[in-house]
C-alpha cells in the first residue's frame, strides 16, 4: 500500500487574498492551524509526491476541448496565473514527478479514460492549498483535474471511478503518495452572492463522507447540487474522488461556514486510508 | 452572440503574459481577432464587467479578468449586480444571480 495520506482542504483565492479583509480573525487563524496540522501530517506520512486532485478555473482547458480528467505528468508546473498581488501568493514552479505521473496516468487508463497534460498552469485551486501544505514548493505534484466548471459534467460515479483508479495505480507504486482532494463544498464564487453558503448542505455532506455512505455520496443530481449548493457544488467530485482513492471514512478535523468573505465553507479533513 | 469567442479571448487574457501585454498596449488590434459582435467588442474595450456577467462569461474567467484589470473585491461584485440592474438577468451559463442582489458578505460593513 503506497497511498500515505489522503485528505480534503477547501481552496478559494479569498483564503489568500482577502486574508487581511477577515472580520473574524479567530475564526480565519483556527482554520490556518488545521491546515498546518494537515501540512504537518503530509510531511509525517513521508510521502515522495502529492497529488493534487483539483477542480481548475480555466487554467489549462477551455471549451475548445474540455478534459472530464487530465492527470499532468510534466517536469515542473507553473502559477499562479492569477495576479500575484490580488492572490497574495508570489509566482513559482512547482516540481513535478513525470515518471511517478506517466505510470499513474498509464495504470488509470486501465479503466478511465483520461487525458494527460506535460504542460500545467495552476490557478488559485491548487495554488492556494499548495501555499498552506507546501509552503517551500520541495514536494514533487501531480496535477489530477475534473471539470467541474459547467456541464456538460462528468457523472459522480465516474468521479469515484477515477478516485478508485487512482488508488489502483498509487497501489501499484513503490513511492510513498499523499492524495489530497480540493474544491469547495456549496458555494456560488464568482457571482454577486459570493459569501453564500449552504450550511446544513456542507454538514450533510461532510456526514456522508464520515459515514463512508457510497450510494448518499453518489445520489446527488447535478440539477438539485446547482439548485442547493450553487455552480460551486459541482465541486465535489474531487471529494468523491478523493473519498474513493482513501477507502475508509472522513474524519473532518475543521469546518466553518464563518468566513464568507473566503465565499467558500472552509473545510479540512483526512481520510482513513484503507 | 459570439459568448464563446468572448470567454476564449477572455481565458487567454487571463493566462498568457504576451495577451496580457498586447490587451495593454494594442487593446483594438487584439478584439479584432476573435469574432465578436459590436457590443462584445465595446463590453471588453471598456472592461464593463457588469455587461460581461450579464452575457454570461463564466465567473471564473471573469473573476480574473475583474482582477487582471485591478478593480478591487467589492467593487467587482457591485459592478456584476449594476451590470443586472441595467441589462437584466444572466442570459446564459451557471453563473446567475441567485441572492436578489443582496450581500452574503458581513466584511463588506467594515470595508
Amino acid at each position: 500500500m503506497t497511498l500515505v495520506y489522503a485528505g480534503l482542504t477547501s481552496h478559494a483565492p479569498g483564503m489568500t487574498g482577502r486574508a487581511h479583509m477577515v472580520e473574524n480573525t479567530n475564526e480565519r487563524d483556527l482554520l490556518y492551524a488545521a491546515l498546518d496540522q494537515q501540512r504537518q501530517e503530509i510531511q509525517d506520512s513521508g510521502a515522495e509526491a502529492l497529488i493534487v486532485v483539483a477542480a481548475e478555473h480555466f487554467a489549462n482547458f477551455f471549451m475548445d476541448n474540455m478534459p472530464a480528467y487530465c492527470i499532468g505528468i510534466g517536469e515542473y508546473h507553473v502559477g499562479p496565473i492569477e495576479d500575484p498581488a490580488w492572490l497574495k501568493i508570489e509566482k513559482t514552479t512547482i516540481p513535478g514527478a513525470p515518471a511517478l505521473a506517466g505510470a499513474i496516468a498509464q495504470e488509470v487508463l486501465q479503466s478511465v479514460d483520461i487525458a494527460y497534460a506535460e504542460e500545467w498552469k495552476c490557478d488559485h485551486g491548487i495554488m492556494v492549498p499548495l501555499h498552506f501544505l507546501t509552503p517551500k514548493y520541495d514536494l514533487p505534484i501531480i496535477p489530477m483535474n475534473i471539470n467541474c466548471q459547467g456541464p456538460p459534467l462528468t457523472p459522480l460515479s465516474r468521479a469515484w471511478a477515477f478516485g478508485e483508479a487512482v488508488r489502483r495505480a498509487c497501489d501499484a507504486s513503490s513511492s510513498k503518495i499523499a492524495l489530497i482532494g480540493t474544491g469547495g463544498i456549496s458555494h456560488w464564487p464568482a457571482t454577486p452572492d459570493s459569501g453564500k453558503i449552504n450550511e446544513a448542505w456542507d454538514r450533510e455532506f461532510l456526514d456522508r463522507l464520515t459515514r463512508q455512505d457510497k450510494a448518499a455520496l453518489l445520489s446527488y443530481t447535478d440539477s438539485e447540487t446547482y439548485q442547493d449548493a450553487g455552480q460551486g457544488g459541482f465541486e465535489i467530485r474531487t471529494h468523491i474522488a478523493a473519498a474513493a482513492a482513501a477507502g475508509g471514512p472522513c474524519h473532518v478535523q475543521f469546518y466553518t461556514a464563518n468566513l464568507p468573505i473566503f465565499a467558500v465553507g472552509c473545510t479540512v479533513a483526512r481520510f482513513s486510508v484503507h | 452572440m459570439s459568448l464563446y469567442q468572448v470567454q476564449k479571448l477572455l481565458y487567454n487574457l487571463n493566462r498568457d503574459e504576451q495577451c496580457k501585454e498586447q490587451y495593454t498596449n494594442d487593446k483594438m488590434t487584439l478584439l479584432r481577432s476573435y469574432d465578436l459582435t459590436d457590443d462584445e467588442r465595446e463590453a471588453l474595450s471598456q472592461g464593463d464587467i457588469g455587461l460581461l456577467y450579464v452575457m454570461g462569461v463564466n465567473g471564473q474567467i471573469l473573476m480574473h479578468y475583474a482582477a487582471f484589470l485591478g478593480i478591487e473585491w467589492f467593487d467587482y461584485l457591485e459592478l456584476m449586480r449594476k451590470g443586472i440592474t441595467e441589462h437584466g438577468p444572466v442570459r446564459a451559463g451557471v453563473y446567475a444571480m441567485t441572492g436578489g442582489g443582496r450581500s452574503f458578505t458581513k466584511e463588506r460593513e467594515i470595508s
